[in-house]
């Protein structure tokens, strides 16, 4: 017997398809199909979706899960199950596990797990340079074979110019993408926020934005001599929105991404030197604030990816020095960029979820974020005007590092399916 | 009430304790000595004393001291917003003796007091800071309360340390020394914290005394009876030379005796206020 899913009466919105209208949904044994017969129906379990929407499965293109050696703050379980409750069926994770995702053997390590405990799709990345030290290339291509998706040294971003034209230059010979988390470190040492009124009036170390915008500018030029693809994570200055506008204007190869927090809120939230508002690259201003909108409204920047950082609630209850860098959004994010995008009338729904499916999918080559025939049955069922309260408490992530904990969304996940099968039914996850 | 009054009982029986994870000497004799005056137990628990070396937090430490029926704390920290954090961890008065390069209170409320000594009114008078403001939590609390009080500050240094973004906190930011100095009614200097600095702000301590190090000859350009502070540790040579310093026209020294009945204000109003007591004066 085949397992038949049938979503039926929702607003199906798959934007690589250019669809959105009132429909129906199909899948046989975990693939999307465009219609079924009387018989399928008959046998399908169906799922009246009557006042939702019927997007594909979201894409992270960015995210912390620590597997392996920092399980205290996340795991592949924990992780992937805040993933599945935040509509989430694609994850990319970051490579700064301990050790680092330097060889195909902790590829390898990682997959096995996901292959147990994963309620949704992990794919891994590999880093850019050995021990993520930034001085020698790690081996890219036995990583390719592994399994990893792109290449990066996210959170220790190559500071020599040798180095990562070396690294870009041999991960193309691989078809593989590049991750660049931009900062100069030399600007930015001992620094807690971003430089500015805010810094001066708290007395914290200020970290100016020149610091991403110089990397960002690099990789442009890098992208451009190498003709390699560069993507830009968590893009938090507006002078770097520019840099990439003026880039993709002349057809080099760059992509950027903003995150959940950088969109909505600004340094002012560290008037009172709360550790949930300390990230890097740190909340900037309000004009900055503005010019990431503005740039993934005309395509500047490609997607929303959350660089869900989690850390334990006892690394962040200290003082603001001592406290590490990260805040987790995977449970809260569709709703926060709702909140940010669609509810202020910015965006079309239909541009929102591209921003959350399929454009993050491309950069990374996933064949996910989509709901075309023949794809993988991932599917998110939301309500995008249910008013709800942010409990970190009750969040499936073990950490607690929530920017929006106590306030107010409005869009709530109601179901999510990988391949097909319910993962999370709205309340608890099924999987 | 001068500061040479005979004790005063109003916290007879409280225990204050004095923590102080940075080094210090002014502040916390004055605060050693306010409470005294005000007849409270004071414990003092330095840095390298306390069980933060052993890798205690700091909210476990300040909840023993609660636990231990502390009615008070006094932290010196070298976070910025670490009082901050500790009010929330604890239910008493915890009192602000300087954070990181936040903030300074009680040496901006005795900066005030000494002024308003000198001035009888702060409205309109022109107060200059001179020196390392980007991190002094002294420079940002006297912006603070003088503003308040209704004098006009100006903020003057090297710009790598007296950087234009201040202007956002209302005041005038300048890098010319005879300008910041000729319209003052004081010139509040500052020492340069190597120890909070990063090396690279500006060359030496010997290019900052000749740019910017007030010396006689640059003394003549204030008004006449323009006064002279600082808040202390001085470093004669440096940003001040000693016959500025021990001039006529320095207040310095009371600065730090004005400490000490400032600071027995705010250990008597903190703790009225936290235990709803209506607040007695002496007669």
């Amino acid at each position: 017997m085949n397992n038949i899913l049938w979503i039926s009466g929702g607003r199906v919105i798959d934007p690589a398809n250019q669809r959105d209208a009132i429909g129906d949904v199909y899948a046989i044994d975990g693939q999307l199909v465009s219609e079924l017969t009387e018989a399928q129906k008959q046998a399908a379990t169906k799922v009246d979706a009557t006042g939702l929407v019927v997007a594909p499965g979201l894409v992270d293109i960015h995210v912390h899960f620590r597997y392996p050696g920092q399980t205290q703050k996340e795991d592949i379980r924990s992780g992937t199950e805040a993933a599945a409750a935040g509509g989430f069926t694609s994850v990319v994770c970051m490579p700064n596990t301990s050790p680092v995702c330097d060889n195909a053997g902790t590829i390898q390590r990682i997959m096995d797990k996901v292959q147990r405990e994963a309620v949704i799709r992990v794919y891994p990345t590999g880093c850019l340079t050995l021990g993520m030290q930034g001085e020698a290339l790690a081996p890219t291509g036995q990583l390719k074979e592994a399994g990893v998706v792109a290449m990066t040294d996210d959170g220790r971003c190559v500071q020599s110019n040798e180095i990562m034209r070396r690294s870009v230059e041999y991960a193309k010979m691989f078809g593989l993408t590049i991750m660049d988390h931009c900062q100069d470190s030399s600007l930015t040492k001992g620094a807690m926020m971003n430089e500015g009124e805010w810094s001066l009036r708290l007395g914290l170390p200020g970290w100016p934005k020149a610091a991403e915008d110089i990397i960002v500018a690099r990789n442009v030029i890098l992208a451009d001599i190498t003709g390699a693809h560069i993507h830009m994570q968590h893009v938090s200055s507006g002078r770097s929105v520019e840099i990439l506008r003026r880039a993709k204007e002349r057809g080099i190869s760059v992509t950027g991404e903003a995150s959940p927090h950088h969109i909505e809120f600004t340094e002012a939230e560290l008037v009172d030197y709360d550790t949930a508002f300390k990230m890097n690259p740190p909340l900037r201003t309000e004009a900055d604030r503005e010019a990431l909108i503005q740039g993934l409204c005309d395509g500047t920047l490609d997607c929303i990816a959350t660089d869900h950082a989690p850390h334990t609630p006892t690394e962040k209850d200290t003082e603001f020095d001592a406290a590490p860098f990260g805040v987790i959004g995977l449970e809260n994010s569709l709703a926060s960029t709702l909140g940010t995008l669609y509810h202020s009338k910015r965006l079309c729904l239909s541009e929102v979820i591209a921003l959350m499916t399929h454009k993050g999918a491309e950069i990374c080559q996933l064949d996910a974020g989509t709901l075309s025939e023949g794809a993988a049955a991932d599917i998110c069922l939301f309500d995008p005007d249910e008013v709800w309260t942010v409990d970190p408490e009750k969040f499936y992530s073990k950490s607690r590092n929530c920017p929006w904990n106590g306030r107010s969304l409005k869009g709530k996940v109601k179901a999510t399916y990988v391949a097909g099968k319910q993962v999370f039914d709205g309340v608890s996850i099924t999987a | 009430m001068e500061a040479d009054d005979k004790k005063q009982p109003y916290l007879n029986g409280r225990t204050i304790v004095n923590l102080f994870l940075e080094p210090s000497t002014r502040t916390r004799l004055a605060f050693e000595v306010a409470a005294s005056r005000l007849s409270a137990d004071t414990i003092t628990v330095t840095g390298d004393a306390s069980s933060l070396t052993k890798g205690e937090t700091l909210r476990d430490t300040a909840q023993n001291m609660a636990a231990l029926k502390a009615d008070m704390i006094i932290m010196r920290h070298s976070a910025s917003g670490a009082p901050n954090y500790l009010s929330k961890v604890v239910d008493i008065p915890v009192i602000n003796a300087g954070d990181g390069s936040h903030a300074h209170p009680t040496q901006a409320l005795l900066d005030s007091f000494t002024l308003l000594e000198k001035f009888g009114r702060l409205d309109g008078k022109k107060i200059t800071i001179l020196g390392d403001i980007l991190f002094s939590r002294v420079a940002r609390s006297n912006m603070i309360c003088l503003q308040k009080l209704g004098a006009e500050v100006t903020i003057a240094g090297p710009s790598t340390l007296v950087p234009t973004g201040f202007q956002a906190m209302g005041v005038k930011v300048c890098h010319n020394l005879r300008e910041a100095l000729q319209d003052a009614d004081a010139v509040m200097l500052l020492r340069i914290q190597h120890e909070r600095q990063a090396s690279t702000h500006f060359p030496s301590l010997g290019e900052y005394t000749s740019m910017f190090g007030l010396n006689k000859k640059r003394a003549e350009w204030l008004k006449p009876d323009a006064i002279i502070m600082h808040p202390g540790p001085i470093n004669r040579g440096v940003e001040i030379d000693s016959e500025v310093a021990d001039s006529d026209r320095s207040v310095i020294l009371q600065q730090v005796t004005n400490g000490i009945v400032v600071r027995m204000a705010v250990l008597h109003l903190c703790h009225c206020f936290h235990k709803n007591i209506p607040i007695e004066l002496p007669a």
